[in-house]
């Protein structure tokens, strides 16, 4: 019982991140009918500016606060990644915006690539340590075992989550995604700001992955130029899995694949006697993908050309 | 007609050109061609450059001490080549230095770049002694011109599993690999010598070498209450595992391989790294016979000591031994004597098994203690 809940922890802390990463895939797939995939990098570089911050004012300030420090890094990481996002969507997707939909998506693996080689040539190609700054208090709940961390994510990620909903459902913004979501030509003739709204969309997405990333370093303890590929990779088939284009459904998705990892890889081993060890855990993850393709194309709750945003 | 009777003209004189490269007079005194290979620039510029340098110190001792083979005096002349540890790249320098008419070869560095390379001196009969190649796979492949000086990793692999279970006194282990062939050969190493020595491996787990996130595997493993966890791999995996066993609440030791004993490991690990075990190939300079000697000779004239410049010093002793013995510098001659090396190198005893793998390799342990790689002790392998 105590494993199953340590599993059931462990997923959920991975889902929750999965699912903010995939929030920002999904919302620009919603509107714009198209994958960022520079969406990944974009928690990398996130990570490694709030690192550097972090970094600079221990050397600064030392014996500052840990949470003080961590909350300088998001200060700078997400107005960084916002105006990052804000640029790659004017530089490589708004000049191809009636461009065949095979041209933005090359574009923007030629962003992911180009991202990634910038954090190289700036910040090397070594792992970069998290400094121990966050309080590392363990919990015991029921022979599982949840640290600071742990809850400081899981609380921060549903607290964004639920921000971010009433946001799309209770403001003008939200209102003018909606409806560019639903039609962009229409949404314009209504008087909406159609470059404005996608603009903000990507702020909005380019945010989430900056606390993402810096979620994923203070959870690791580390942070390295290549951490966005994977992070984005997983996140996106969490959007897929959920749905893509659907709000509710990147935030399932995410806490599916997470909890579908975890068991798979803490399970699979003693569920097949050995048979399967647990280096099939992301073919069991995406195994699962396939199937529910298989049976419902368009995602867990995708309705098709339905309510996106 | 005449086209042909070219045509075996220039045979001809490639041929003596060829000798002529071999049996280079300088100064009455035959040059004698000593090939290094290493990675002389990239990322690991530095240790190739070490090698580079621990072979020209012993050439230049060789020289200097003056050598004589069948009663003419010899001159040991250097060949430096550059292979970007990049096993292609190696495959075309070991052929220009088989063209070049080297007697042997020093090298590679990485085993990566040594193992594609030591078919190219085995087809040419050129002995090839790598100083720090550690994958099982170089002299498994049968070839009678491949030598190591350097304990490789099925050796390393023995003496942590049997490490863990006598002397850590582990009964029930858990082994986690990166199936990386480093990491996976070395976890199967462990496994087998944790069981000759009588102890339990209760789990067997897997990740890859892009992984941070271990939770899920870790407590599968706590479940089933290990006293020490293995891992196979390298630090980037290793450091935030310690991190998330402290996180988990495990109490089991952490052991690992080479890959996991480096500073980045403490860096990433922080206080986490604290009491984590793990060994590396080879001694610490401070433990070889010869070490502080050769650390005052190397040092005066090239710099700090990066990692195997000792290995490589060895190496052209070792060579060079076989060539006395033998008293010839025609590898045809000499190739013979190397099995029977028995030499006491800067390193230690030198001498081969039948593979031409270092009989008796050690194997130095580490423990973390106050931020720090402390030496535990220095295992010889087994047979």
């Amino acid at each position: 019982m105590d494993i199953f809940l340590q599993q059931l922890i462990n997923g959920l802390v991975l889902g929750s991140v999965y699912a903010l990463v995939a929030l920002g895939y999904t919302m620009v797939y919603g509107i714009l009918e198209l994958i960022n995939f520079a969406h990944g990098e974009i928690t990398m570089i996130g990570a490694m500016v709030a690192l550097a911050v972090i970094g600079a004012l221990t050397l600064a300030a030392p014996g500052a606060p840990g949470v003080l420090l961590l909350g300088a890094g998001l200060a700078v990481a997400i107005p960084v990644c916002v105006a990052l996002g804000l640029v790659i969507e004017r530089v490589a997707y708004r000049p191809l915006r009636h461009a065949p939909r095979l041209a933005p998506l090359i574009t923007a693996i030629g962003v992911s690539i180009v991202l990634q080689n910038v954090a190289m040539m700036i910040w090397g190609k070594q792992y970069i340590p998290f400094p121990g700054i966050l309080p590392q208090g363990r919990h015991e709940i029921l022979g599982a075992t949840v640290s600071d961390v742990q809850v400081a994510i899981l609380v921060l990620a549903v607290i964004i989550m639920l921000m971010l909903i009433l946001v799309v459902q209770k403001t003008r913004l939200g209102r003018a995604m909606r409806a560019t979501a639903q039609s962009r030509q229409v949404a314009s003739l209504m008087g909406v700001d159609v470059n404005r709204v996608i603009a903000a969309t990507f702020a909005i997405g380019s945010a989430l992955a900056a606390v993402a990333g810096v979620m994923v370093s203070a959870y690791y303890g580390l942070a390295h130029y290549y951490m966005g590929f994977l992070l984005g990779l997983k996140a996106f088939s969490a959007a897929v899995l959920g749905g893509i284009g659907n709000l509710g459904g990147a935030m399932l998705g995410g806490l599916l694949l997470g909890l579908i990892e975890s068991f798979g890889a803490g399970y699979i081993g003693d569920l097949t006697g050995g048979f399967l060890g647990s280096n099939y855990q992301d073919v069991f993850a995406f195994f699962v993908l396939i199937a529910v393709l298989v049976f419902r194309p368009s995602g867990l709750l995708g309705a098709r050309g339905a309510e996106r945003a | 007609m005449t086209g042909r009777r070219l045509a075996w003209m220039m045979v001809a004189a490639g041929l003596v050109a060829g000798c002529g490269d071999k049996t280079a007079q300088t100064g009455g005194k035959q040059a004698v061609l000593i090939g290094q290979a290493s990675p002389l620039t990239g990322p690991q510029a530095h240790l190739g450059k070490d090698n580079e340098n621990g072979v020209r110190l012993a050439l230049d001792e060789i020289n200097a001490a003056g050598l004589t083979l069948g009663g003419k005096k010899v001159v040991l002349e250097l060949k430096s080549e550059d292979d970007a540890a990049d096993p292609k790249t190696a495959t075309t320098v070991a052929q220009k230095l088989v063209d070049e008419g080297v007697a042997g070869v020093v090298g590679h560095l990485n085993s990566g770049a040594t193992i594609p390379a030591s078919k190219i001196y085995s087809d040419n009969g050129i002995p090839q002694i790598s100083p720090s190649a550690t994958a099982v796979a170089y002299t498994s492949a049968g070839y009678k011109t491949a030598f190591r000086v350097m304990t490789n990793d099925a050796q390393q692999g023995s003496v942590l599993g049997a490490y863990a279970v006598k002397t850590l006194g582990a009964r029930k282990i858990a082994i986690i690999d990166d199936r990386t062939a480093y990491g996976q050969g070395l976890a199967d190493e462990v496994e087998k010598a944790v069981k000759a020595a009588g102890g339990e491996v209760v789990a067997r787990e897997y990740t890859t070498d892009r992984s941070t996130d271990f939770m899920a595997i870790l407590t599968s493993i706590k479940g089933k209450a290990p006293d020490l966890v293995f891992f196979g791999g390298m630090d980037p995996q290793g450091a935030p595992m310690i991190k998330q066993m402290h996180q988990l609440g495990m109490t089991a030791k952490f052991l690992g391989g080479d890959g996991v004993q480096t500073p980045a490991f403490i860096a990433l690990a922080g206080p986490d790294a604290e009491g984590a075990l793990a060994s590396n190939p080879g001694l610490p300079l401070d433990a070889m016979p010869g070490g502080s000697a050769f650390k005052a000779k190397f040092e005066a004239k090239y710099g700090k000591i990066q990692n195997y410049s000792p290995y490589a010093y060895d190496a052209v002793h070792v060579l060079v031994d076989a060539m006395k013995r033998a008293d010839s510098s025609d590898p045809a001659i000499y190739l013979a004597e190397l099995p029977k090396t028995d030499y006491q190198g800067v390193t230690g005893r030198i001498r081969f098994d039948a593979k031409g793998d270092l009989a008796g390799g050690a194997v130095t342990l580490y423990q973390v203690k106050n931020g720090h790689w402390q030496t535990l002790e220095t295992v010889r392998s087994g047979k």
